[in-house]
């Protein structure tokens, strides 16, 4: 289905889940007093996912909820939690499905594992096809129109 | 009464896509010439019905009959004409409809062309579109009806989602969906090819174009829809991974393998049976990507329940369509093996690595896209993938990939090395050192580790992809359009390269609260809020900022965010400020009003991203191009054979 | 022949996938929640009605709670009032309200207006309790058992049918981990 219609039913979703959720404007978070905290703060707000708008991350929903969530970032960092204790505060009340990142764990190790398997997988296949072709290289030279440049 | 005559129509189109169905595939089987010449004239009456359905809808947005139900959700009479118009797509039955237009566009467009194919074959070739047609008809018809009533009539409608009131909406999905549903002429070749047993590669030939214009739409389709998505939700992100995103991406990555292993198909007789599993996996990809994200069979990453039985409905149909092309193929790509060999540095070999690679890079999206649904169904809990998933992943087939691209556009085919190519290709790559570098390092720097590498491999692509072009032309030979098209392709891919690994690495963003007068910087640009004021659209109130940008102190532009409030829905929506340019975008958009006159602001500076965007339509450009070339070459091939086809005898080999 | 029925089994295998997954859908109230089988967020919450005695959700315990969260912002809240009201006539579960991110003089006119099926009403002004149970868009209603533990949770307005089929068959069962 089009692209289009589908951003355009997630950001109904949130939009319409504004009338599930308040809307009045809410106070921008106050930066945090080192630069260090801010870093972590970016990165924590990207990574989580707002609930409502479910494909934008916690930075970039303008949703209240967002706000609210960014703000609970913001004192977790203030109170000195460290990065996976501020995760672990969302997941135990949103479930996983707020990180964006899947975390490392035996549990998701088939997902993260996948590309590298399938490149091994991959690099089996080619190997048994060019084993197998250049055996069969033939030394006949008809019709060999590289000179006619057919990609 | 004209609404029903809309239903009508498409149960007449029903109908005839049966009968395309039953008379392409029954003609050729049972030997029976009537039948074969009854498909064409078929698919054309059903093209003939489905438009009238079309512009019967089109007819009831126009004239604001609130009494079909998709009208009263997705139009109002305030709404722009040319909205009204496009909101034919703007929910899932409209866009079902369109799905069921563009695909008796490329059926027709395919009965046009097909004069020269042998006639049992383009006979079956109608016959399996027409089993796709009948599908979607079926499914539109009983379960997605754009006709159906509301009675009471609404006394007026819910409007269109806000979002999608936009220019680039209009061209948007109707674009995608020529390149979604243009593979499905591919996937009836192949099936047409495994039905017949053909132990030659004629197929791959009459495939290509087809193949390869559909690419480029797609192509095309995938860029608009990143830019929209870029300019209208203001966040200054172009491709978030959701999985209506990976839905268009996947089959396009399967495109390009299928383009070049066409290639070798056609060349070397080789690859075959990859070639017709590639050319079925395309479509169905298509397929599943259309119904994964409409079905509600995501349901656990989204959060609207769908009707369930409608999925199974769904699931039925792939299964007939899908698993259908894949018995096939079972049952003929054994006998389609071929007995010629190729070194280990040729074209051949190379290709081989990019199908490998590319179809590598479609299961690791693929893989992410439907993670949460198996991780739900085998009991593993709940999982969530987005981008830190998919950017590292994604790059460790397509890393490779790139790498191999300057070298693999040189291999000569079937013994190996690069001949002349070699020293030009060495010269390229000294180029491109400097250039990358000296972009990576001198011009933006604070590169992230990829962001060289990045930089120069596209560099060295491009270059690479110009050796041959400025070789003929220094010889003074002809440019072929293939080879045009071949080279401007991998140029798009190298300036796509190019943009994605500096708009990673070198953009900038802030989010800050401004009053009127206060400014902040960004990278090299100082950004001033200036205030704004309360402003009226035809269906919307709102707020307009303005923001000066100025560098060094001197000005550069002024841009306009806006925040905006639609009456019927009464939705809020962000409309952010642009200054676009090929070197470097500025952003800004509006956040709160944090009171005071005071606003929250998003500024962004993002370097290069315009490239994103050109390489993906230089890419499609390239594929324009081969394919009008080679329709010049074919027709002038055919006029020579009609002029010397008394002369001498019948040429067996081409 | 065995490799080229490969691509068919994957094929047939993801099918199953997207069977199962289809089946599933219906059960859950749309995304589990990681509160299931837990014992409910502690929070103390202003007494919409009275100043002087705050809601505690130590107060919850002993009975089975039908925990309420809405607002009178939300358009969905609304249409779910009046099974609120019928649930309150039937007189089996007390409905705890918590009024989400609201003004309190807009939900003191709205209950009176249109009704109060809540046995007490807590006002959570900042959202922070919300946060604290998961919730991500109003109306939400979890069950809570006389133990304490969240039983069950729904997204979305409460109807009936999800009132009859959802929430009465798990107060019948025995006290203890979520079902």
């Amino acid at each position: 289905m089009s692209r289009a219609r589908a951003a355009g039913v997630l950001l109904w979703a949130c939009l319409a889940l504004v009338a599930a959720v308040p809307a009045r404007p809410v106070d921008v978070t106050p930066p945090l007093p080192s630069a260090q905290l801010q870093q972590r703060y970016v990165r924590l707000t990207h990574e989580l996912r707002c609930m409502q708008c479910q494909s934008e991350s916690l930075a970039d929903s303008q949703v209240d909820l967002a706000a609210d969530l960014r703000r609970q970032v913001h004192d977790l960092l203030l109170a000195g939690d460290s990065d996976d204790q501020i995760r672990d505060y969302m997941v135990a009340r949103y479930g996983e499905f707020i990180l964006f990142r899947p975390r490392m764990s035996w549990r998701n190790a088939w997902l993260w594992g996948a590309p590298v398997f399938m490149m091994l997988v991959g690099v089996l296949v080619a190997w048994r096809v060019l084993r197998s072709r250049s055996r069969l290289a033939d030394v006949e030279d008809a019709g060999a129109d590289d000179a006619a440049g057919l990609p | 009464m004209v609404v029903e005559l809309g239903q009508f129509a498409l149960i007449l189109a029903l109908m005839l896509a049966a009968a395309q169905a039953f008379f392409g595939l029954a003609g050729p089987a049972l030997d029976r010439p009537r039948w074969l010449a009854a498909a064409p004239s078929a698919a054309c009456g059903q093209f003939v019905f489905v438009a009238l359905a079309v512009a019967v809808l089109v007819h009831a947005f126009v004239t604001d009959d609130f009494s079909v139900r998709y009208v009263a959700v997705n139009s109002n009479s305030a709404l722009p004409l040319f909205y009204r118009v496009t909101a034919l797509w703007g929910a899932h039955e409209g866009s079902m409809l369109l799905w069921i237009l563009v695909l008796s566009v490329w059926t027709i467009a395919f009965v046009a062309s097909a004069r020269h194919l042998p006639a049992a074959f383009a006979a079956r070739t109608l016959g399996i579109l027409g089993v796709v047609s009948f599908c979607f008809l079926l499914f539109t018809l009983t379960t997605s009806n754009p006709f159906a009533r509301l009675i009471p009539a609404a006394p007026d409608g819910n409007d269109l989602n806000p979002i999608l009131q936009d220019p680039a909406f209009a061209v948007h999905p109707p674009i995608l969906y020529m390149g979604y549903v243009g593979f499905s002429v591919s996937f009836a070749l192949g099936c047409a090819a495994m039905i017949e047993g053909r132990r030659d590669q004629q197929w791959a030939r009459w495939m290509r174009p087809w193949t390869v214009m559909a690419w480029a739409f797609l192509a095309c389709g995938i860029a608009l829809g990143s830019w929209w998505a870029y300019y209208e939700l203001g966040w200054g992100g172009f491709w978030a991974w959701d999985p209506v995103e990976n839905a268009s991406f996947m089959p396009w990555l399967v495109g390009t393998a299928l383009i070049h292993s066409l290639a070798v198909t056609e060349k070397r007789g080789l690859f075959k049976s990859w070639t017709l599993l590639l050319a079925v996996t395309a479509f169905s990809l298509s397929l599943v990507g259309t119904f994964l994200v409409r079905s509600g069979v995501l349901v656990s990453v989204h959060s609207f329940a769908a009707d369930p039985s409608r999925g199974v409905f769904i699931l039925a149909l792939l299964a007939v369509m899908i698993g259908g092309a894949l018995v096939l193929y079972a049952w003929r790509a054994p006998r389609m093996q071929s007995a010629v060999g190729f070194d280990l540095i040729s074209r051949e070999s190379f290709l081989l690595f990019n199908n490998i690679l590319l179809v590598i890079a479609a299961a690791v999206v693929f893989g992410g896209t439907l993670a949460p649904l198996i991780a739900d169904t085998l009991g593993l809990g709940a999982l969530s993938v987005g981008p830190p998933y998919f950017n590292p992943s994604f790059l460790v087939p397509v890393l490779p990939m790139l790498a191999l691209v300057a070298v693999g556009m040189h291999a000569h085919w079937r013994r190996g090395g690069l001949g002349d190519a070699g020293r030009p290709l060495l010269y390229a790559l000294g180029v491109a050192l400097l250039v990358g570098l000296g972009l990576t390092f001198g011009v933006f720097a604070h590169p992230l580790p990829l962001t060289p590498i990045g930089a120069v491999v596209g560099c060295w692509i491009i270059l690479a992809a110009l050796i041959d072009p400025i070789d003929r032309w220094r010889r003074h030979l002809p440019l072929p359009a293939s080879v045009a098209g071949m080279s401007i392709g991998h140029i798009g891919l190298g300036v796509f390269v190019l943009g994605i690994s500096f708009v990673q690495s070198n953009s900038i963003e802030r989010d800050v609260a401004l009053k009127p007068g206060q400014s902040v910087s960004v990278g090299a640009y100082q950004f001033r809020y200036d205030g704004g004021q309360s402003i009226d659209g035809p269906n919307y109130e709102g707020f307009r900022g303005q923001v000066s940008v100025t560098r060094n102190g001197s000005p550069v532009t002024v841009l306009h965010p806006e925040k905006r409030r639609y009456w019927v829905q009464g939705t809020v929506q962000t409309t952010a400020a642009i200054a676009p340019g090929v070197s470097r975008d500025l952003l800004a958009a509006l956040g709160d009003d944090v009171g005071a006159g005071a606003w929250s602001l998003r500024l962004q500076y993002r370097p290069l991203i315009r490239l994103v965007w050109i390489g993906a339509l230089i890419m499609a450009l390239g594929g324009v191009t081969a394919v009008i070339g080679r329709r010049r070459r074919a027709r002038a091939e055919e006029r020579a054979l009609a002029q010397h086809s008394a002369l001498a005898p019948p040429d067996a080999a081409r | 022949m065995n490799r080229f029925l490969l691509p068919l089994a994957v094929f047939v295998l993801l099918l199953a996938v997207l069977l199962v997954g289809l089946r599933r859908a219906p059960d859950k109230s749309i995304l589990p929640s990681p509160l299931i089988g837990k014992p409910a967020p502690q929070f103390t919450l202003p007494n919409l009605f009275d100043n002087t005695s705050p809601l505690q959700s130590d107060s919850l315990k002993g009975h089975w709670s039908l925990v309420n969260v809405w607002g009178t912002w939300c358009v969905e809240c609304r249409a779910e009032h009046s099974v609120l009201l019928q649930i309150k006539q039937e007189a089996r579960v007390p409905i705890i309200g918590i009024d989400w991110r609201d003004h309190d003089e807009d939900a003191l006119s709205w209950l009176a207006q249109l009704g109060n099926p809540y046995q007490r009403v807590g006002t959570d002004h900042d959202g922070k309790v919300a946060i604290d149970w998961g919730v991500y868009g109003a109306p939400e209603s979890f069950l809570i058992d006389p133990a304490g533990t969240v039983v069950y949770k729904h997204i979305g307005p409460l109807t009936m049918p999800v009132w009859q089929h959802e929430f009465l068959p798990r107060l019948s069962r025995p006290a203890g981990p979520g079902a």
